[in-house]
């Protein structure tokens, strides 16, 4: 007979495995979905997950396509290790590159080595401008900000269609929604030659590198993991929780934004209404599925920048929705939360005598 | 300002209200039984182009709100078995939900987009409709206008004056103490869930098939996250949440009623009225902690442990 018992303690093995559990499952799925389409399986696979980086072009895409994610996500597990549910970093990304366009556009007409610096900073400080006010909204209002975050991406939505629109327009763009090309010297220099992959990449990996120290070797690391954890214990060691809010919410911002500024001094060269294709939402799942790690969520990373891939792969190959990537990311999340449970029960054969005994001692043990 | 002007901005503040109404009407059963369901866009989203599949193909719209409705169960049930069987963490688990809803809305409804029906009619109820002023307001709307004023009062009646409303209500503060006097938590959430995915389905179904006849991607645009900023705006009381429905429909309009006046500002800053005053709405009734708290079901959002 099969049956659930919770376990004395957390499993640390079923935390490592439960998202590699939930990307086979994914997998599968994708298989019984390429069927359901009337398409080979394997076929659909390889084309969704093996032919987008089956050349060096395709790696160097891969890296072009983490990047952001990456940045978001780094900046949302800080903020998730604190309990703060922040899910605004796609508004703070548009924000970040609303603010680093407008920076870029002062430079259409001077070179000046301070120009790409000052743009990048414009776009990080866009950014954290975006996050700090879902945190003041919650250390002043005791706003719920779940909601002020979302609600704040729409409006930085609206706020950067107005820009493209309006004041941002090429005067000389025919009337499109668009700003001008941005000059070389607030252009991203690009690492390899033939390929879009920039130093921007360089920075996703250093905030890797500088989140990992925060959270394991810092202070202020600790107690944002202490708050996270059990917010009492930080009121009580006289943990400032506002200034955490703040700092973390800030921390988050910066990041994205710096995603932002990078997507269009990069890869899109102007700004553009479609700046990012969903990356700020993309990176709650990334930051979830590396279990909140920075290195976790740097493989995580690769995975949802393919997941991007492979959607514009099959829409070429197989002809079918783009779409496909959505759904992709939800049921990726979906898995991975039902896997969770593993870490906290587990599924055993035995029979009824067992049960009542183990439940006995499980119950001891809560 | 004449009499017609406003008549008409009241009609359509009514009909923008309405996918609000009935989308915050569903979260806040759910919502008093301790379950926070923040997959409530998703859930529309599917409902929405479920609903527009099945009546196009089947020419009937009947047909459409009934798999709008189903649709949205379906995906709350997915909710359900995460979220309450497998206890995992309510706000992902209804985070997932809208990601999933958003790429599964666009996938199926791929090849739907662009396409058009004729949605909801206008239905006037006879000799109601003729009252001045309040008949053409109330009283000449679609039939799913007249179904949310009737599942409003239903779940003000079955909040205050059932049994049924009564244990759903205490399930929502202490779901301990219920199941010590014998109340089946696990049962009556599920049920909880169900009934907010079927009211975020027939939202999303009301857009795809009255409000504007047609689908498009990401339709719903953010209507089922203020729906729980709503619920929060009329502090889980279904009494209110008729007003701020109404309110917030006003707010998505304002952008009609201002170009109508002929000032012009662009739409863009315009159309992110609704959004800013749902943050508005929320400083205004959250910088009191102790009435949240006062207010709020008090195992919301909480993993309730099955004793074993």
């Amino acid at each position: 007979m099969l049956r659930i018992e919770k376990r004395p303690v957390e499993s640390r093995l079923m935390g490592y495995l439960s998202p590699v559990l939930a990307a086979v499952l994914t997998l599968v799925s994708g298989a019984l979905l390429f069927l359901l389409l009337g398409q080979s399986p394997a076929e659909g696979l390889h084309a969704f997950f093996i032919m987008p980086v089956s050349d060096l072009y395709g790696l160097s895409e891969l890296g072009v396509k983490a990047a952001p994610i990456l940045l978001c996500a780094m900046g949302l597990a800080v903020c998730y290790r604190a309990k703060v549910w922040n899910i605004g970093a796609e508004g703070q990304l548009l924000f970040g590159a609303l603010i680093g366009s407008w920076a870029a556009l002062q430079f259409l007409h001077t070179e000046s080595a301070w120009a790409l610096p000052l743009v990048l900073l414009a776009g990080a400080l866009g950014g954290m401008f975006w996050g700090l006010i879902p945190a003041l909204l919650r250390t002043h209002f005791n706003t719920n900000e779940i909601l002020t975050t979302i609600m704040l991406n729409y409006i930085a939505l609206n706020v950067l269609l107005y820009g493209v629109h309006g004041p941002l327009k090429d005067p000389e763009g025919y009337n499109f929604p668009e700003s001008a090309l941005f000059s070389d010297s607030t252009l991203l220099p690009t690492l390899l030659e033939g390929t879009r992959v920039h130093i921007g990449v360089l920075f996703a990996l250093l905030a890797v590198a500088v989140v990992w120290v925060l959270l394991s070797r810092t202070f202020i690391g600790f107690q944002i993991r202490v708050l996270g954890l059990d917010a009492r214990a930080a009121h009580y060691a006289g943990y400032h929780e506002k200034r955490l809010v703040i700092f973390v919410l800030l921390l988050c911002g910066g990041l994205a934004g710096l995603a932002g500024v990078l997507e269009v001094t990069g890869p899109i060269g102007q700004l553009v209404p479609q700046v990012s294709p969903g990356y700020g939402y993309a990176a709650i799942i990334v930051a979830f599925l590396g279990r909140l790690h920075p290195l976790g969520i740097l493989l995580a990373s690769l995975l949802m920048a393919l997941v991007y891939m492979g959607g514009e792969m099959v829409q070429i190959e197989l002809g079918l929705p783009q779409a496909l990537t959505g759904l992709f990311q939800g049921m990726l999340l979906l898995y991975l939360l039902a896997c969770d449970f593993l870490i906290h029960y587990r599924v055993r054969w035995g029979d009824r005598a067992a049960v009542t005994k183990s439940a006995a001692t499980a119950s001891q043990g809560a | 300002m004449d009499m017609d002007f406003v008549i008409n901005v009241l009609y359509a503040m009514i009909r923008t209200g309405t996918p609000l109404l009935i989308v915050a009407l569903g979260e806040l059963i759910c919502e008093r039984s301790g379950v926070l369901n923040l997959g409530q866009e998703g859930m529309m989203l599917v409902g929405a182009v479920c609903g527009f599949m099945v009546a196009l193909t089947t020419g009937s719209l009947v047909l459409g709100v009934l798999a709008a409705m189903l649709a949205g169960c379906l995906m709350s049930l997915l909710f359900a078995v995460v979220a309450l069987g497998l206890s995992a963490t309510q706000v992902a688990t209804g985070l997932a939900l809208t990601i999933l809803g958003a790429g599964l809305s666009a996938f199926v409804g791929e090849s739907f987009v662009g396409q058009t029906l004729q949605g909801f009619k206008a239905l006037p109820v006879p000799f109601l409709s003729d009252i001045p002023l309040l008949g053409p307001l109330l009283f000449n709307h679609d039939v799913l206008v007249y179904l949310s004023f009737g599942l409003f009062a239903g779940v003000i009646w079955f909040l205050r004056s059932t049994r049924a409303g009564l244990i759903l209500k205490a399930i929502g503060e202490t779901p301990e103490s219920a199941t010590a006097v014998g109340l089946p938590v696990m049962r009556v959430r599920y049920l909880a869930v169900l009934f907010g995915g079927a009211m975020a389905g027939l939202a999303g179904g009301y857009l795809s098939l009255a409000y504007t006849p047609l689908w498009a991607e990401g339709m719903t645009a953010g209507r089922g996250w203020i729906a729980l900023a709503l619920v929060v705006f009329a502090s889980w009381r279904a009494e209110r949440v008729m007003f701020g429905a109404y309110l917030f429909g006003l707010a998505s309009i304002l952008h009609l009623i201002v170009q109508g006046m002929g000032v012009s500002i662009s739409s863009n800053l315009l159309a992110m009225l609704p959004y800013v005053v749902t943050i508005l709405v929320l400083v205004l009734l959250s910088s009191n902690s102790a009435r949240v708290r006062l207010y709020a079901p008090m195992s919301l959002g909480k993993p309730f442990h099955r004793t074993q």
